[in-house]
């Protein structure tokens, strides 16, 4: 049989272009990851998805699907290593779930509660980051920020509008946004756009909507992300 | 006051946009020479180069806040003093010179004087170890620093002197070259290489480089006629190579990695200043082979005091025929060089970095597949070679693949230039054949009772006396050039904690393990350093390094622990014995945050200190 590859001894099939993300999304075979959407462009940037192929690390969401790869995933070792650095990514921002509006609703929570993350591990940097609430429609919290550019490629690629980018370096990175102000209020940014809605945290959120749906009711409060994301998958294809 | 905020901005800056045009790929370059004209970068200056290009803001306030040389949006002094920070400079009092110059003109470093006219700063390494102290002041290359200098240049400071009428002898770069072989020993004249290529053709030229196995020297060592064959998909087929797709892009580029950031590395600035012949010869006997016509230098900003002069060797090589259309009369032979100016970023060393900064754009490494020789600058297939790649290049076109392989070692034909700094009295250029032991070239520039070696830079390896006999070649320790002696007494510890701050300061910031995990370990360092350390800690930075190593997106972050866990595992003493005698040490540094009151009240007494004396 031709174009498949095989993930943690598992067999599955490939169409020509996709990843191994996409072949495994597919399949029903999940990869922990943040930065990635399957509705956008791959970003592979925080290495949560990283598998090894054929003995090499590799970004499965970046790597084209090969004939014949054999991919290492759902290891101890390599679950260590992404606990390891979604706990990086707890202690580089200030995210405090308790009485943060996406708890239950948020990428970065439930892929640590996927990953057995017990605690922060590392000591915490407690950077100063902005708040801006400036916009009438819309929260930016940069506390919450992951760096995933989500937003960014859904303002640039769907919503044609480029509100969002990184600047500054290294940990010094930030989402900035495009006005002259360095406001959100005085972006095109609309609450209806693709990039008001997209962020896997809560550093992005529409006002006035951030209990509609109660604590206890939410996305993961119920379901593991792995389910979560495998099921939309599995809805996506359906819809093809 | 910063000159950006006066109201004829617009027009002060007018002539640098029009300058470059309405290209986008620009942005880099003219951030550049509006922070040398107005030294900062505010934000009316990113609006009116955004509406200049027709770019969305943002984009430009994200190349802004990129480079280290365009101080995100921070005003620096008329004069900008960045005092360069590698380990070599500090062994040579590069501390305590900095601080005796910002007392002198009571500057805190990092901060602009009141009036606005000094600043003074730290910079990665700026590529004169072997003439350090050194120090950039408004790009211009300050070496040998001592007090006596830095009085005078206070004066000159002070008395408002223009940097162009200083002294000369202040900017004086010696090229120190003291061992010469092949590639530096021989004249080599200007147009001799092109004339063989010519006469052997472009398909002949590359099995001689092909024959030749030459391998890049910017350290990975990736065959070089392998990456012109993989850009020239007409070789690549007839050698059975995978041929990529290279798209409808058939337009291809050259690129000279002239971003020499690895800091203990100088040897590709002084190809440039005494050499650029040969390797512009390099990079036209490259594009001839795999057609390109157009070509880049990427200069790190760091060596833009030489733009004039390299300019003026391209000129030259125009007007001899050498550069430009139908070059040596060969019709269809068209070829023309441009150099591109870094900004303060080590990262853009980093081949798909580079390629981005080109392109104007953040330098941040590429997702690859696809790689640059199929899909590089904006798309086109892209050589991207070290300067010292060029150089070699242009002796085999000239004198045959077989000469070159004869040299060296097996799997490392040819010669290598190293850069020596460090602990040793005769610090310069050397130029090797692979394979000549570390002993050897120890024993050659006088290195007394030496202890360690960091050979390749931080990103390379730390060997211990107990390795002298290893040698520099490929298949033993491959290096891009650096060779950072330390001799007995030398707090090994310190090196390392130097370099894990310089990747935490480099460190692009797009992948999580590399921009948290290069903060990290220097942050543990540092809690050593400050006497805090304990066994865990130690523990904590071999996981840290391992997960660099193995979840990075680029070499920066694969390298960045290298340092730390060679010291680590080579000499464990120099850490030990900086260890509290605890299992644990909380990170937080109770007497630490108590600085600020101490400072405001002006105490210092024993008083004022949490447990210190224990």
């Amino acid at each position: 049989m031709s174009n498949t590859i095989t993930i943690d001894g598992q067999t599955i099939p490939f169409q020509e272009g996709q990843t191994i993300m996409d072949a495994a999304l597919a399949a029903g075979v999940y990869i922990p990851h943040l930065c990635h959407n399957p509705e956008f462009t791959p970003h592979g940037s925080c290495k949560l998805c990283t598998v090894t192929v054929n003995g090499r690390n590799v970004a499965s969401c970046t790597m084209p699907a090969v004939e014949g790869q054999q991919i290492a995933n759902n290891t101890d070792e390599l679950n260590a290593k992404r606990r390891a650095l979604t706990q990086m990514l707890f202690v580089e921002g200030n995210h405090f779930c308790p009485f943060c509006e996406k708890s239950g609703n948020c990428n970065l929570q439930a892929v640590a509660y996927h990953l057995d993350m017990m605690s922060p591990h590392y000591n915490h940097f407690y950077p100063a980051r902005e708040v801006d609430a400036s916009h009438p429609d819309i929260l930016l919290d940069r506390n919450r920020c992951i760096l995933c550019e989500l937003c960014v490629r859904a303002s640039r690629d769907v919503d044609g509008k480029e509100v969002f980018g990184l600047s500054g370096r290294g940990i010094d990175c930030k989402l900035v946004v495009n006005s002259s102000s360095g406001d959100l209020v005085d972006t095109d940014l609309a609450a209806t756009d693709k990039a008001a809605s997209v962020c896997p945290t809560g550093a992005i959120i529409v006002k006035r909507h951030g209990f509609s749906v109660p604590i206890g009711q939410r996305i993961f409060d119920h379901k593991d992300i792995s389910q979560v994301q495998l099921e939309a998958a599995q809805k996506e294809r359906g819809h093809e | 006051m910063s000159q950006c905020d006066s109201p004829d901005l617009k027009q002060r800056l007018a002539p640098i946009l029009q300058k470059h045009g309405r290209d986008p790929t620009k942005v880099l370059q003219i951030l550049r020479e509006i922070q040398d004209t107005a030294h900062c970068i505010c934000g009316q200056s990113i609006d009116l180069i955004a509406e200049h290009l027709d770019l969305p803001r943002v984009r430009v306030a994200g190349v802004a806040g990129f480079y280290s040389f365009l101080a995100g949006g921070q005003a620096c002094g008329e004069y900008r003093v960045l005092f360069s920070d590698n380990i070599t400079d500090h062994m040579l009092g590069k501390a305590e010179l900095m601080d005796y110059f910002s007392k002198k003109l009571w500057l805190e470093p990092g901060k602009v004087s009141e009036d606005g006219l000094v600043s003074v700063d730290s910079t990665s390494c700026t590529g004169m170890c072997d003439q350090g102290p050194a120090a950039l002041v408004n790009g211009m290359p300050l070496t040998n620093l001592d007090e006596n200098c830095l009085d005078l240049i206070c004066e000159l400071i002070r008395s408002r002197k223009p940097v162009s009428d200083w002294p000369p002898m202040l900017f004086e770069v010696q090229d120190n070259i003291l061992r010469k072989d092949v590639l530096l020993g021989e004249a080599f004249e200007p147009g001799a290489a092109l004339k063989a290529t010519l006469a052997r053709g472009p398909r002949e030229t590359w099995a001689e480089v092909d024959k030749s196995n030459l391998r890049g020297r910017g350290g990975a060592g990736f065959k070089t006629a392998s990456k012109w064959s993989f850009c020239h998909a007409a070789i690549a087929e007839e050698e059975g190579h995978v041929v990529c797709d290279i798209g409808d892009r058939a337009e291809r580029i050259m690129v000279c990695n002239a971003d020499e950031g690895e800091p203990g590395t100088f040897k590709d600035r002084v190809l440039l200043n005494s050499y650029a012949d040969l390797v512009f010869e390099g990079m036209t006997v490259g594009a001839r082979v795999v057609g390109a016509r157009r070509g880049f230098l990427y200069l790190r900003g760091e060596y833009a005091y030489m733009l004039g002069k390299l300019e003026g060797v391209l000129q030259q090589r125009r007007e001899k025929g050498l550069l430009g259309k139908n070059i040596l009369g060969e019709q269809g032979f068209d070829f023309d060089i441009e150099i591109h100016l870094g900004a303060g970023a080590y990262i853009c060393g980093e081949e798909s970095a580079l390629i981005e900064s080109l392109e104007g754009k953040r330098g941040r490494p590429r997702n690859r597949p696809p790689f640059p020789v199929t899909h590089g600058y904006l798309g086109h297939p892209t050589v991207v070679d070290n300067v010292e790649t060029f150089a070699c290049a242009a002796k085999i076109a000239l004198h045959g693949g077989e000469w070159f392989a004869a040299m060296g070692t097996g799997q490392s034909a040819g010669t290598k230039i190293l850069s020596i700094s460090g602990d040793c009295e005769r610090r310069g250029i050397y130029e090797y054949p692979f394979g000549t032991t570390i002993r050897q070239i120890l024993q050659d520039c006088g290195a007394e009772d030496p202890y360690a070696v960091q050979v390749s830079g931080p990103s390379g390896t730390t060997i211990s006396w107990k390795e002298f006999d290893r040698m520099i070649a490929f298949e033993d320790l491959a290096t891009a050039g650096a060779f950072m002696i330390f001799k007995r007494g030398r707090d090994l510890f310190q090196m390392a904690r130097n370099f894990s701050h310089f990747f935490a300061h480099e460190s692009c910031g797009f992948c999580t393990p590399c921009r948290v995990g290069t903060t990290l370990m220097q942050r543990i360092m540092d809690k050593i350093d400050g006497g805090h350390g304990t066994a865990s800690d130690l523990e904590e930075m071999k996981n840290l390094g391992q997960l660099l190593k193995t979840m990075s997106h680029c070499g920066l972050g694969t390298s960045a622990a290298n340092p730390v866990l060679d010291t680590l595992n080579k000499f464990p003493d120099v850490y030990e014995q900086k260890l509290k005698a605890l299992a644990f040490e909380p990170a937080f540094d109770l007497d630490g945050a108590l600085a600020t009151a101490r400072r405001i009240t002006g105490r210092d007494d024993k008083e004022a200190h949490l447990g210190a004396e224990s």
